[in-house]
């Protein structure tokens, strides 16, 4: 079983987020670059899959130059070759152009199955896996909770948790997933894990490479155009509820909620 | 060239869901003020009786795709639907719900029709007859101002409970149309075997109306039993913190934050949280926020309209008390 996964670099969610000047990008000067939490989920599923069944586990990156410690933290999880996809006509592409290009890359390789995160916990898009499968023609299994590869390889059995219950979905393989919080508790690497990374193979690839063409992506190819970026709005100071008792303190916000907020 | 709204109506067990309302509803502001239709998209099996209530809420027809394959959601016959029926009747916005469905169906059209998509929007206009979405990333930390190339249509999904729902005028009546569609069993993929149903009927964190929410300061997953109280006293649904979730006191469906459910109820009451900016990005768009919290210093305050400092397992079981004496 030959796995994908592909990975997003992102601003650590305890991030604080500031606007740049130019009011259409973020203040990325003190920002700590982590692998998606999301894309986590799928290079350990990749792993535990691949510790069952083998084969071999391909982490794709797309982005600058800094991506590649992502990818270096999934080799030293386990993974076992790494592609960069890097190419500043690239910079500002949204999804769609993003999609094809990982498509573009995937499609020499030889796979049974691709993890991607749900969404990135920058853009909150949650289009890059289902752009992907649209442009490898596959299908696509989101939010995934739980997947079982049948013993033959050909199809996988998952858990897709949506508003108030659990769909099981067969899907045949090759197929994208993408992961959700509860599919699996990644792992750590491992002291030696982290030297052996440091010897597997990481690829670079550009546009060129992939037999794509620089108009095909970047700003110029959005089909979503960020007009501007700002704060999120201010919340109104509140206040602070004063009581001699807990008990007061509870009657009072009651009244509150009843008489002044009418929400019960 | 490209008219009109269309709105894509979501229903489970034939039951069509609020979130189609409210989408119909907006759909109804926004073709209005370009002088256009509003036509609602509805998939299921049998389901042609229930489409009339679509029209109470603004739509001028509803077009039903009615098929015993289109029963349940899958994303590939959905996507091959809706996309031959997008193609056929040409409208310049679709408008679909930030729902888990919604989400993965706006994706897959997106790509398939090749045009631009903005996902989870909480407020929409036209500008010179264009769509313009603001939608926040990093789950609230800021806000995108966003709008569309010239390929339509301009896909957008909405944020759940935060469009206003029209009054339903059940006096409007919409055209129904039976759609002409093909699907082909060759493109099906993917088969859902089974339904695994929540029992409990809570109402899921993004369609809530109130959420009562438990973070740290709860000590333990033997505590929870206080915040089911209150929540039933108000008819909330109960989520948690990351770190409550990551300590394994509550499932990971009920985290709330940027690495889980991103929630904008009219009331979220936090108990022992202490506002991790995590936690904060996922809930600052609730419309009215309750901190309780021994820790006057907490970043939850800032974020609070009402405050109380004070030890929760002091102040809420008095909170339910208090509650269902005037309930």
């Amino acid at each position: 079983m030959n796995i994908i996964v592909c990975l997003k670099q992102v601003p650590d969610t305890d991030s604080q987020i500031k606007v740049a000047p130019d009011g259409n990008s973020i203040v990325t000067d003190d920002v700590k670059w982590v692998m998606n939490p999301y894309d986590e989920f799928g290079v350990e599923e990749a792993l535990q899959i691949k510790e069952k069944m083998g084969g071999e586990v391909t982490v794709i990156g797309l982005g600058p130059k800094r991506v590649t410690e992502s990818i270096r933290t999934a080799l030293a999880m386990g993974a076992d070759k790494g592609i960069l996809i890097n190419d500043p006509a690239l910079e500002n592409s949204d999804a769609l152009a993003t999609g094809r290009a990982l498509a573009a890359a995937i499609k020499g390789l030889d796979y049974d199955l691709i993890f991607t995160g749900q969404r990135g916990v920058d853009d909150d898009m949650g289009l890059v896996g289902a752009t992907l499968a649209e442009f490898l023609d596959i299908p696509q299994l989101s939010i995934i909770v739980k997947a079982e590869i049948s013993e033959d390889g050909k199809s996988v059995k998952v858990n897709r948790a949506v508003e108030g219950q659990t769909l099981v979905i067969e899907s045949s393989l090759p197929a994208v997933i993408t992961t959700q919080k509860g599919l699996n508790e990644p792992r750590y690497a491992s002291l030696p894990g982290i030297m052996k990374a440091k010897k597997k193979p990481l690829e670079e690839k550009t546009l060129a490479d992939l037999g794509l063409d620089p108009s095909q992506v970047g700003e110029g190819a959005r089909k979503l155009k960020i007009m501007e970026l700002t704060p999120p709005p201010q919340r109104e100071t509140g206040k602070i509820i004063e009581g001699e008792t807990p008990e007061e303190k509870a009657a009072e916000l009651v009244r509150l909620l009843h008489e002044e907020a009418k929400l019960i | 060239m490209a008219e009109g709204v269309m709105t894509i109506a979501e229903q489970r067990d034939g039951e069509i869901r609020k979130i189609s309302y409210e989408l119909v509803s907006e759909g109804r502001r926004m073709a209005d003020s370009l002088g256009q239709g509003v036509t609602a998209l509805l998939l299921g099996a049998d389901i042609k009786e229930n489409a009339s209530t679509l029209g109470h809420y603004g739509a001028d027809k509803v077009l039903v795709a009615d098929d015993p394959r289109l029963k349940t959601y899958t994303t590939d016959a959905y996507v091959s639907v809706i996309a031959e029926l997008v193609k056929a009747n040409d409208p310049a916005i679709l408008l679909l719900g930030a729902s888990v469905e919604g989400k993965d169906l706006a994706a897959r059209l997106s790509a398939r029709l090749e045009t631009g998509m903005a996902q989870d929007c909480i407020t929409f206009s036209l500008e010179d007859g264009n769509l313009v979405a603001i939608r926040p990333i990093y789950a609230g930390k800021a806000y995108a101002k966003v709008t569309f190339s010239d390929s339509t249509p301009q896909i957008a999904t909405a944020r759940p409970n935060v469009l206003t729902l029209n009054e339903p005028d059940t006096s409007r009546s919409a055209e129904i149309i039976d759609a002409q569609f093909t699907l082909d069993d060759s493109i099906l993929k993917t088969k859902v075997v089974d339904v695994l149903r929540d029992e409990s009927g809570k109402v899921d964190l993004t369609e809530a109306d109130k959420i009562v929410s438990g973070g740290r300061g709860m000590k333990g997953p033997e505590n929870y039993n206080i915040l089911e109280e209150l929540a039933e006293a108000i008819g909330a649904s109960v989520g948690a913190s990351r770190s409550a979730v990551d300590a394994g006191w509550r499932p990971h469906t009920d985290q709330v934050g940027q690495t889980g459910k991103v929630v904008s109820p009219t009331l979220y009451i936090a108990c022992g949280i202490s506002g991790a900016i995590q936690h904060l990005a996922g809930m600052s768009t609730s419309k009215v926020i309750v901190a309780i919290n021994k820790d006057p210093d907490a970043p939850i305050f800032q974020r609070a309209d009402y405050g109380i400092v004070e030890d929760l397992f002091k102040v809420v079981p008095s909170l339910t008390e208090e509650i269902k004496k005037i309930m």
